[in-house]
């Protein structure tokens, strides 16, 4: 049997405006607990809510970047549950009049293809505190710092066919709100949370199965894998005759397993209705026009415009715009290197290598745009090979400075000097007799392919600084003289 | 003192004829002697008020006071105050006092008013008798057996008694004219959004709105000029100018359009309060008004309609008070969903309890398209009865309340006869305009009252037409029997 793995993603993206979504205290992450939570966020009785324009300005720029249908006229409703981190008793959000409406995005996958996901909707919503178990003797802290906080959520529709086109999709969101600047998009901080839900079917089927939810899931890594590994659960039920029950499930990542959250309760009314102190939010054509006006180039607009510009593969375009820092740091390196193909090489293997390795991102960078295009110059000019090269960049990393000193003070310029590489190779024919007396016997077509050995050779003779183009021309004049 | 009017204080204090510390403190020892029996403080803060007093005295002296300056009042215990207990008349919040003051509060202290407490009121203001209150009923200063009405049954009846010349109030359903008409008292609520409702405890955000209670039409237009104005942090607060409410008092009413619904003149109507009320309104054509008989046909799906979405808000509304972060926490709680329990069922009087239940049902899944969405459309329908009535007509009139005021506990275990008393009342508020009411007569030796209902905004010919009304009468001169019997202390 062949199954079909169904994926729908609803995701949280906390917006990085000063103050939170109804008052005016500060967003800012890791202050004390219960510093930035106001009478309003207390919910102390007679306080109200004041919508924030910002989030508004956020929301609609994402709407816009997603190509979606932007809600004219948008309405909060209150949410009702009880829980101590909720101060309200009620969470506000929007339901059936969200700010944006349905839309669609294209992601990228590795195999080179794309494919189209659409967008159910996305709404405004404010974020709840923190209940802290620990620490406490047997009691809970309430940290109401985030109670109040923007977020947008954003579901998709079920579109998804695998846990890899979610981390795609996911990648993809990421980098739109963080090109839009409207999120940090930092997973690590909650910044983005994803749940998913993920049902699966027999391959040609048309019914959805029943689907789980899986909650929280807070980094790419865990989205893919928790999805493998549900998909895979609900499978082996279905195979061995059983049924998937609809519930919410958590990933734990130490086990990498989902196990059933919420099972015995019974399902929860949240009694949604339209909330009364908030009026409905309605958008002028103006507004939205001149927020169009003020969106940056997004990432799919910038990588074809790399590819186009800058002749990259469009794979490798894709990469280099996933983030909006990383793109920047592309084009500079492009710009004064004027070698984007050399520039996009470089980014891809020896940076990401040494990033991937030092686990920073790419702002944190120890070698920077600049000295990254200074290296390349070096490369393109003669002054050292790509071989130097790679040890010239593991010393910028170290901090030992631009190309053209680390070059300079570890003597690693190129030997040109053709007396200096004739004499170097008649060293390595002269102490090589075995080798040169195979190459004269040896088949025409073979003698290339033999000619590595030499070269070879006079390159660990020249601790690799000697030219490999000179090196290959003489020594194939010297040893065909041979012949 | 006492007997004075709030325009009378406003003129006796700049003419010297006595201080405001002089009549502040009349008032609090006035108070201190007689609210025992009346029960219309839950509290009193004569310190803070001696000291507004005195500072307003000073300002009176320099010659750079505000209109209210020096003139005392007191706050339903609705609205926030600045190191005050504020208990909304629940044990929920018997020990909660707030960190900050609400717009109502100061405004009026900008305006110079002199605070000197706050008035009983139904606990959450959900109740028509003032008997739902933690601290106990609030007695008719015209017959202590009989209820003020609510929920703004202290201030009413603070104002009745005499004990203070103006109060704050609030109306959901009908409870700042409702009290006022069982007191005879003069009472205004404000089209929706004129006052912020920023540090009004909620109890159903569309339909709350607070107002003034006091003895005339001129005092009620003082304290509203006050009271009114934009607020940024009430969402719904209008932004509209203010005008003087006072400066129109006077205008000419010949020609004024009165509208008479005639579904306010049907059965449950106490026929002595009809006829005071027919009274009333041939008063208006002696002063040159003219009646034009209309009709507001969905007036008889407003208490159906009421009863849905009030609950369904204060559910919502009242979520907030858990035990977790203040107001009344049960002792020892086993675990959370036990503090939930305990906290609520000990911190809500049943009449809370029973709005929440009803509201929470209204809003659940299932339900809502029948009970919370038909509400919704039963609103729009008397909202459209009313734009209709003022194509015709300037303002409406009928009476306020079906009864004049009834015995304590002769309605508490009928519920639905309870809300009947809003049943001319709630009809305003599910519209949003602003309406008033203000005394025409007696009926059985109690108070019965006119009610204005005005266009949006219109609160100045409402008040026009008020003003009018006690030149040419007296029935807002009458003393109830306890301020009369009291006089002599």
């Amino acid at each position: 049997m062949e199954w079909e793995v169904v994926i729908g993603l609803e995701v949280h993206v906390q917006l990085a405006t000063e103050s939170k979504l109804f008052s005016g205290a500060s967003t800012r992450f890791g202050a004390a607990p219960n510093t930035q939570a106001c009478a309003i966020d207390l919910a102390m009785p007679g306080t109200l809510p004041v919508p924030n324009k910002e989030a508004f300005r956020h929301a609609v720029m994402f709407g816009l970047a997603m190509n979606a249908e932007i809600g004219r006229r948008s309405v909060f409703e209150r949410k009702n549950y009880f829980y101590p981190d909720l101060p309200k008793g009620y969470q506000t959000t929007q339901l059936a009049e969200p700010i944006v409406g349905p839309g669609e995005i294209e992601i990228h996958l590795e195999d080179g293809s794309s494919r189209k996901v659409r967008l159910h909707h996305a709404h405004l919503e404010e974020d709840a505190g923190k209940s802290l178990h620990e620490d406490f003797h047997g009691m809970s802290g309430i940290d109401l710092n985030r109670a109040g906080t923007p977020l947008i959520e954003i579901v998709s529709e079920p579109d998804l066919r695998s846990a890899a086109e979610a981390v795609a999709y996911l990648k993809k969101l990421h980098s739109i709100v963080t090109y839009l600047g409207i999120s940090d998009g930092d997973m690590s901080q909650g910044s983005m949370r994803c749940d998913a839900n993920v049902s699966v079917r027999l391959k040609g089927e048309k019914e959805l199965g029943t689907r789980t939810e899986i909650k929280n899931v807070n980094s790419f890594r865990f989205v893919e894998r928790a999805i493998k590994v549900e998909a895979e659960r609900q499978i082996d039920l279905l195979e061995d005759g059983g049924t998937v029950t609809q519930e919410t499930r958590l990933y734990d990542a130490d086990k990498n397993e989902t196990r059933s959250m919420r099972s015995k309760e019974v399902a929860n009314d949240y009694r949604y209705f339209p909330c009364p102190d908030l009026l409905p939010v309605e958008l002028s054509e103006d507004y939205i026009e001149q927020l169009r006006g003020e969106l940056p180039e997004l990432p799919d607009a910038k990588s074809a415009r790399f590819a186009s510009e800058y002749g990259l593969s469009a794979y490798d375009a894709d990469q280099l715009t996933q983030e909006r820092v990383l793109a920047d740091y592309f084009e500079t390196v492009a710009g004064k290197s004027g070698e984007p193909k050399l520039a996009a090489n470089w980014m891809m293997g020896e940076l990401a290598a040494l990033l991937n390795r030092e686990e920073k991102s790419i702002d944190q960078s120890p070698v920077s745009a600049e000295q990254l295009a200074g290296l390349i110059a070096r490369i393109v000019d003669g002054t050292i090979s790509s071989k130097i090269a790679k040890q010239v960049f593991e010393a910028m990393a170290n901090g030992e400075g631009d190309a053209d000193t680390v070059i300079e003070q570890r003597g690693l310029k190129q030997v040109s000097d053709t007396g200096a590489i004739e004499q170097m190779i008649d060293e390595v024919i002269a102490g090589s007799a075995k080798q040169v007396e195979n190459y004269r016997n040896a088949d025409e077509a073979k003698r290339p392919k033999m000619m590595g050995y030499f070269v070879g050779q006079v390159m660990k003779a020249s601790k690799g600084q000697a030219n490999p183009q000179m090196i290959n021309k003489i020594l194939k004049d010297k040893l065909d003289a041979l012949l | 003192m006492h007997q004075l009017t709030i325009a009378e204080i406003i003129r006796g204090l700049r003419e010297r004829e006595f201080s405001s510390v002089e009549i502040t403190r009349q008032l609090l020892t006035r108070i201190e002697q007689l609210d025992g029996d009346l029960n219309s403080f839950i509290t009193t803060t004569p310190e803070q008020a001696l000291q507004q007093a005195g500072a307003a005295d000073q300002r009176l002296a320099a010659g750079d006071a505000p209109l209210l300056c020096g003139v005392p009042i007191a706050h339903k215990d609705i609205f926030c105050t600045h190191g005050v207990r504020t208990s909304c008349g629940s044990k929920m919040l018997d020990n909660f006092v707030p960190p900050y003051d609400a717009h109502v509060v100061e405004q009026l202290q900008a305006a110079g008013a002199v605070s000197l407490g706050k008035t009983n009121m139904d606990e959450f203001a959900m109740g028509s008798s003032n008997e739902t209150s933690f601290y106990g009923p609030v007695k008719n200063p015209w017959n202590p057996e009989h209820v003020p009405g609510g929920s703004s049954g202290g201030s009413a009846a603070a104002v009745a008694a005499q004990l203070v010349p103006g109060a704050t109030a609030t109306d959901t359903g009908g409870s700042i004219r409702q009290p006022a008409a069982l007191t005879g008292t003069t009472g205004l609520k404000p089209t929706y959004g004129r006052v912020s409702r920023w540090g009004m405890i909620a109890f159903a955000s569309s339909l709350d709105q607070g107002g003034p209670i006091a003895r005339t039409a001129e005092d009620v237009a003082h304290l509203l000029t006050a009271m009114a104005g934009h607020d940024r942090r009430d969402s719904t607060s209008l932004d509209r100018p203010v005008p003087d409410f006072a400066a129109s008092l006077n205008d000419d009413i010949r020609g004024l359009r009165i509208g008479v619904p005639k579904e306010y003149f049907s059965e449950g109507l106490n026929a002595e309060a009809a006829a005071r009320v027919q009274d009333a309104l041939k008063e208006y054509e002696r002063l040159g008004a003219q009646l034009v008989e209309i009709s507001l046909p969905h007036t008889h799906l407003a208490v159906p309609a009421y009863y849905v979405i009030a609950p369904a808000e204060a559910s919502a509304n009242l979520s907030r008070f858990d035990g977790v972060r203040y107001g009344y926490r049960c002792e020892n709680p086993a675990d959370l969903r036990d503090l939930y329990m305990r906290s609520r069922g000990e911190g809500f009087g049943e009449e809370v309890k029973r709005r929440i239940l009803v509201g929470a049902y209204a809003l659940s899944a299932g339900y809502y398209d029948a009970y919370y969405n038909k509400a919704q459309q039963v609103r729009r329908l008397i909202k459209q009865d009313f734009v209709q009535a003022f194509e015709q007509v300037d303002v409406v009139m009928g009476p306020t309340a079906p009864n004049p005021a009834f015995r304590l506990n002769e309605k508490t275990d009928d519920p639905v006869a309870m809300y009947l008393e809003d049943i001319y009342t709630i009809s305003a508020n599910l519209a949003g305009l602003p309406a008033m009411s203000l005394p025409c007569g007696q009926a059985g030796g109690l108070p019965v009252g006119l009610q204005i209902i005005g266009n949006y905004l219109d609160e100045g010919r409402m008040l026009n037409a008020a003003h009018q009304f006690q030149q040419a009468t007296d029935w807002h001169r009458a003393t109830a029997p306890f301020a009369q019997a009291a006089g002599e202390q």
